[in-house]
């Protein structure tokens, strides 16, 4: 028989060791779960090859160059709002958040690693995006810092919206309306086709949607090599502080 | 040593201190005055009822509930305020299918929850042997949601114990268990109490708390209805009784006779009796000798105290 030495320890681990076990955590049940892969990996690269190769929408030329922004925002959603909103909403109902809480690991500590096993998951998902985008003949522009604001700001504002679903809602409702949400923002964000295809009034209120702000931001760096307008940039950032400030009000451990 | 050692002077303080602890969910179900004291280095059980109130006690002293009033010291901390500081020293095994569920990632194997928890304290178990220990060698590549409820059970406790708690609050850890299993937590839960940890634990098994417990505290519909060492609460010498077996139908109005004074026997099922309420060496040697004379063989015969389950049955009978 083993014998264990049971006699009591000193307590919590160094923070950074327990941040980076739960990091682990959180990647490897985000890339585990078939659900997740289909929203997060499969979605955006069939939607970006079938936009980019077949006669769907009356888009603007070179096809690849008008689709690539708004795959990346879907991209940026699919992960930092839908799958993480669907995961914490059961991973809530499971209780494990309340067990987590008996553990010395804080809930500072747990956002830090949600956040970035979604910033890691992003990366790969960017990366065979672009990799796919390049072999379909895709010609970017524009500042990489850019891009890379717009997308970080997205995925803190989408991960604001996520988690105040999670933690607000019943997880059934998570589901069903973090899909839903999901499927609406792909209708009128801007990925299928321009905005600029909506009359005035539905376009200026697609642009205020964080999605259709994201692709359309995105769009004037990577197709025009222009900076990204002030208003995206403020619709978004007013999406997270508005996001983050209710999930800090009304997010329920259990 | 330095950590025995440490443990060694808690023992002095009681590890767990409840004291008029209320959380009302309505004018009938919660807790209304729960005190008790847990010292480390013992095994302290709450015993009650379906509803009566252990969970909500528990879950209140691990921080996972706010009382309504009432005071909770936990290793002289207050479990809700002082929540951060107090949960590295904590090792919590929520019960099993209660309001809280299992607490565990559904689709995360067995080997990789321990590994998490064990990151997430300066002095794990070695996880190897905590597996081997507990028998989840075979099942270490499963989901949990593919366990069986024991191998969960075992899971949850071994998630409990693997950051080496100075108090640790099992909620039911022998529910569903085997045999064997329920012996090896038998056995976990003593060297615990050796190695100095203060044990908090709720059963509805009170042949496991009569064994296992140094001190219980029964709960009754959200009050503390009684508490001390399972000895303690057995003592009572006027509940001593003699069982014994013989052909049915004796005539009990002659053996009772010759017993001593105050004492009855009855015929509690057909050729199983009972004599009572009191027993001691005289009456005994009544028995025996009326049986010879009736030419009969007393069998089985036994005198015994009243057991926990008695006393049990007795302080939480007139509720519900
Ligand atoms: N979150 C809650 N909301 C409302 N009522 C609750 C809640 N949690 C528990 N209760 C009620 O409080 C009472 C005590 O529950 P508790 O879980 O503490 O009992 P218990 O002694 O652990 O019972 P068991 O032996 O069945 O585990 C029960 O009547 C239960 O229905
Ligand atoms: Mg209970």
């Amino acid at each position: 028989m083993t014998t264990l030495d049971l006699a009591p320890g000193r307590g919590a681990a160094p923070r950074r060791r327990a941040y980076a076990a739960q990091t682990r955590m959180e990647l490897r049940l985000l890339l585990r779960n078939g659900e997740q892969l289909l929203l997060t990996m499969i979605i955006p690269i069939a939607l970006l090859v079938l936009f980019a190769k077949a006669p769907i929408a009356d888009v603007p030329k070179p096809r690849i160059d008008f689709v690539m922004p708004g795959i990346l925002g879907l991209a940026v959603m699919s992960t930092a709002f839908t799958g993480q909103a669907i995961g914490t909403g059961f991973e809530r109902r499971y209780g494990v958040l309340r067990r987590l809480s008996t553990t010395p690991l804080s809930r500072a500590g747990l956002l830090a690693a949600k956040t970035s096993a979604v910033v890691l998951v992003e990366t790969l998902q960017v990366g065979i995006l672009c990799a796919i985008g390049a072999a379909l003949g895709w010609s970017p522009h524009g500042n990489a810092g850019d891009v890379v604001g717009v997308l970080l700001l997205g995925t803190a504002c989408f991960s604001a919206l996520g988690l105040l679903m999670a933690g607000s809602l019943r997880a059934e409702a998570t589901l069903a309306g973090a899909n839903l949400l999901y499927l609406a923002q792909l209708g009128v964000g801007g990925v299928a086709f321009p905005l600029s295809d909506l009359s005035p009034s539905q376009r200026h209120l697609a642009e205020l949607l964080p999605l259709g702000a994201m692709s359309e931001g995105l769009r004037h760096v990577l197709n025009r090599g222009i900076g990204v307008p002030l208003h995206d940039w403020v619709t978004i950032a007013v999406w997270a502080v508005a996001g983050a400030v209710a999930a800090s009000r009304w997010f329920r451990w259990d | 040593m330095l950590l025995r050692g440490r443990a060694e002077t808690c023992r002095v303080a009681a590890a767990v201190e409840v004291n008029g602890l209320v959380r009302r969910y309505s004018p009938t179900a919660g807790i209304s005055d729960v005190s008790f004291t847990a010292p480390a280095g013992a095994v302290t059980a709450l015993l009650g009822r379906n509803g009566a109130g252990k969970t909500t006690t528990v879950e209140i002293c691990c921080g996972l509930r706010r009382a309504d009033s009432g005071q909770a010291r936990v290793l002289g901390l207050d479990p809700a305020r002082d929540h951060r500081k107090l949960a590295p020293r904590l090792g919590v095994m929520p019960q099993a299918g209660g309001s809280g569920a299992s607490g565990v990632y559904p689709s995360a194997r067995v080997e990789e929850v321990l590994a998490l928890y064990a990151a997430m304290y300066a002095d794990p178990l070695p996880v190897e042997d905590l597996l081997e220990r507990l028998d989840l060698r075979r099942v270490r590549r499963t989901t949990w949601r593919r366990l069986s409820g024991g191998e969960q059970q075992r899971v949850s406790l071994a998630l409990a114990l693997v950051g080496r708690p100075a108090v640790a609050f099992l909620d039911e850890p022998s529910a569903g268990l085997d045999v064997h299993a329920r012996h090896t937590t038998w056995e976990l839960v003593r060297e615990l109490r050796s190695a100095g940890v203060a044990i908090i634990l709720t059963t509805h098994d009170l042949a496991e708390a009569a064994v296992l417990a140094d001190a219980v505290v029964i709960i009754d519909a959200g009050r503390v209805v009684a508490s001390g060492s399972p000895a303690d609460l057995t003592r009572d010498a006027s509940a001593r009784g003699l069982r014994f077996e013989a052909p049915p139908g004796l005539p009990l109005g002659d053996l009772e006779a010759v017993l001593p004074d105050g004492a009855s026997a009855q015929e509690v099922r057909p050729g199983h009796y009972a004599v009572g309420p009191r027993v001691d060496p005289d009456t005994v040697a009544a028995v025996t000798a009326w049986c010879a004379k009736q030419g009969v063989l007393a069998d089985n015969l036994t005198t015994s105290s009243r057991s926990l389950e008695d006393v049990f049955l007795a302080l939480t009978a007139e509720s519900s």
